[in-house]
């Protein structure tokens, strides 16, 4: 009884809901459409990660193979090889690259002046709209053995020019500093915006009591900022295994594999680019999904802890 | 009664040092742009003999010249101008939409609508099974490959929320009560209000769409509805111009100032909008970084 109660009850409010509201849902409903077409479907494409695809016998027609492609992608040496690859260079990122705008910020904060303060902060951000293939292609130009302005550089102070894009040993650098160089400034907005909020009072008496700048900024600005640079962190920490696509994508040869390949990347080369294998690329690229909400969850869920709204959600 | 700042050594060398890290900072992210310019106008000879580029020897317009004259790079223009033109209408209409349902906290089963996307930003089906699916909708080889399948953002479309939630419902309820439709209050009553997220989420997407280059490359691979980013890319990589440029050009080719002439030309659409770039899109990262 009770449950056929609550059943006429659903149904009556959907009914009621939908006579009253009907216009909210229809206006919704190219937005939903979008939405199950573009992001839905292909969750549900996953399924092709557990058969052998072939683009003849089509989605339906093509054998199932179980955990195989598992199997293969996760005992062969290119999981090691791309996991590896992707840690170190997030792991890299995390060290250098995560710590610049919050320095860059700190130090800009100090700049007395307010005109050269903010003609610095807008050029900081200019790298941030340009593509990365315009980003990658200044970078191939500056770092040319032949002509890039850094080989000049090295030549006049009697060095001999290096190949930096065909040696496996700088790759990560490069990207560690093309990473900087495109986001610093505007990564750097959320720490100056939160320095930004600091009273004025708690410098002025830290100046009181004879603190200098360092001390300022350790016990001032530092503090501070603690809740953001901890969150960013956090959600930093939970994208390890996102390494920029498109940055790896433009600046990569096929020098640099063993060094930077990383796992988006293995997916576009065997799904896509060299072999077609749509079933392993699918199989790589559900590997990776998994993972990577595991761990969204785990840090949201730090951060929250952390600090009341510190979730993204 | 104002004291005058007593002089301190620690701080004016802070300030010194300071200012030098700051310079250094200014000239790495610059140098790079003033570099493809100073190229773009230079000469081969120029290029190769000097080592840090500082000044062009002249304003040497052939690269230009090259750029312009050959069909491939106005037609990649023409395609990309196309893209951001549409593909943001249509991107702003969407998420427009969307952002205004669910922001109507009356609305039944709009925590589910919130869910629904909010997932799609946790866990996606990957790039095969999304690559399978534009190609399943006959979209590879069409311009509209580029558009219709990175149309909604949902990081866009939650600021946007975020922003629509903000304004008092009382002018909503008015307007219902004189009868006008929901259509008709989003377009004469919240996007009037809306003006600075409007602004702030159309050139995100706007700039987005000029820069994005990877769909097209697998999506398309017929040559003429290639956008400006793509050819650039090809150029690059390739190390010579002769697919740029006509017989008669193609002894001397001045290879490497010509893909720097195609660099200015694909960067000055984003500098010439950049005043309103940086204005707007500081707002938003901000209005982002709240949560609803």
């Amino acid at each position: 009884m009770v449950l056929a109660r609550n059943k006429a009850g659903f149904w009556q409010r959907f009914s009621q809901a939908i006579s009253k509201h009907y216009e909210l849902y229809l206006l919704f409903l190219p937005v939903a459409l979008w939405f199950l077409i573009f992001c839905y479907i292909p969750m549900g494409g996953i399924v092709i990660a557990f058969k052998n695809y072939k683009v003849l016998k089509g989605l339906w027609n093509s054998p199932w193979v179980g955990f195989a492609n598992f199997e293969r992608f996760l005992t062969s040496p290119a999981f090691r090889d791309t996991l590896g690859n992707t840690i170190i260079i997030s792991l890299m990122n995390l060290l250098f690259v995560f710590p610049a705008p919050i320095v860059f910020s700190i130090l800009l904060n100090e700049v007395q002046h307010v005109g050269p303060k903010r003609v610095i902060q807008t050029i900081s951000y200019l790298p941030h709209f340009i593509s990365w293939t315009i980003a990658g292609g200044l970078f191939y130009m500056l770092l040319s053995p032949s002509l890039g302005a850094v080989n000049g550089v090295i030549k006049w102070m009697g060095g001999t020019p290096v190949n930096f894009m065909g040696e496996s040993r700088y790759f990560r650098w490069i990207l560690v500093f093309s990473s900087i160089w495109k986001t610093l400034g505007w990564s750097a907005i959320i720490y100056l915006a939160a320095v930004a909020g600091v009273d004025e009072e708690l410098y002025d008496a830290a100046k009181m009591d004879g603190a200098g700048r360092f001390r300022r900024i350790w016990n001032v600005t530092l503090p501070s900022i603690t809740n953001v640079i901890v969150i960013m962190l956090i959600l930093q920490v939970g994208s390890i295994l996102n390494v920029n696509f498109e940055q790896v994508f433009v600046l990569i040869n096929s020098a640099l594999y063993d060094v930077g390949e990383t796992i988006e990347y293995y997916i576009y080369r065997v799904g896509l680019f060299s072999t077609n294998n749509y079933s392993l690329g699918a199989t790589v690229g559900l590997f990776k999904s998994v993972v990577g909400l595991v761990l969204i969850l785990i840090t949201n869920k730090l951060s929250k802890r952390i600090s009341e709204d510190g979730g993204i959600w | 009664m104002k004291k005058r700042k007593p002089f301190s050594l620690a701080d004016a060398s802070f300030n010194t040092v300071n200012f030098l890290i700051m310079t250094v900072v200014v000239f790495i992210t610059l140098y790079p742009f003033w570099y493809v310019l100073v190229a773009s106008f230079s000469s081969m000879n120029h290029l190769y003999t000097s080592q840090l580029l500082l000044w062009p020897d002249g304003l040497n317009l052939t690269s230009y010249r090259f750029v312009l004259s050959n069909d491939r790079v106005p037609r990649a223009f023409l395609n990309s101008a196309f893209i951001v033109v549409v593909g943001t209408a249509i991107s702003m209409l969407l998420t427009t939409l969307g952002a205004y349902v669910l922001s109507k906290p009356y609305l039944p089963g709009r925590n589910a609508f919130t869910g629904f996307i909010v997932l799609t930003m946790l866990f996606s089906g990957g790039l095969i099974p999304f690559y399978m699916t534009v190609q399943f909708l006959g979209l590879i080889d069409t311009i509209w490959a580029l558009i219709i399948p990175s149309a909604i953002s949902s990081y866009n479309m939650i600021i946007m929320r975020n922003f629509l939630q903000g304004i008092p419902s009382a002018l909503e309820e008015s307007a219902h009560i004189d009868g006008a439709t929901h259509l008709q209050v989003l377009l004469r009553i919240y996007l009037p209000l809306s003006a600075p997220v409007l602004a702030t989420i159309t050139l995100f997407y706007a700039v987005s769409y000029w820069n994005s280059f990877f769909y097209a490359i697998i999506f398309l691979n017929r040559q003429e509805l290639q956008p400006i980013q793509v050819l650039l890319r090809e150029v690059l990589q390739q190390s010579r111009v002769d697919m740029l440029v006509s017989e008669d050009y193609r002894l001397n080719s001045p290879t490497e100032t010509v893909k720097m002439a195609l660099v200015i030309v694909t960067i000055v659409p984003i500098i010439v909008i950049y005043p309103f770039l940086q204005k707007y899109f500081v707002k938003g990262v901000l209005i982002g970084s709240l949560k609803g």
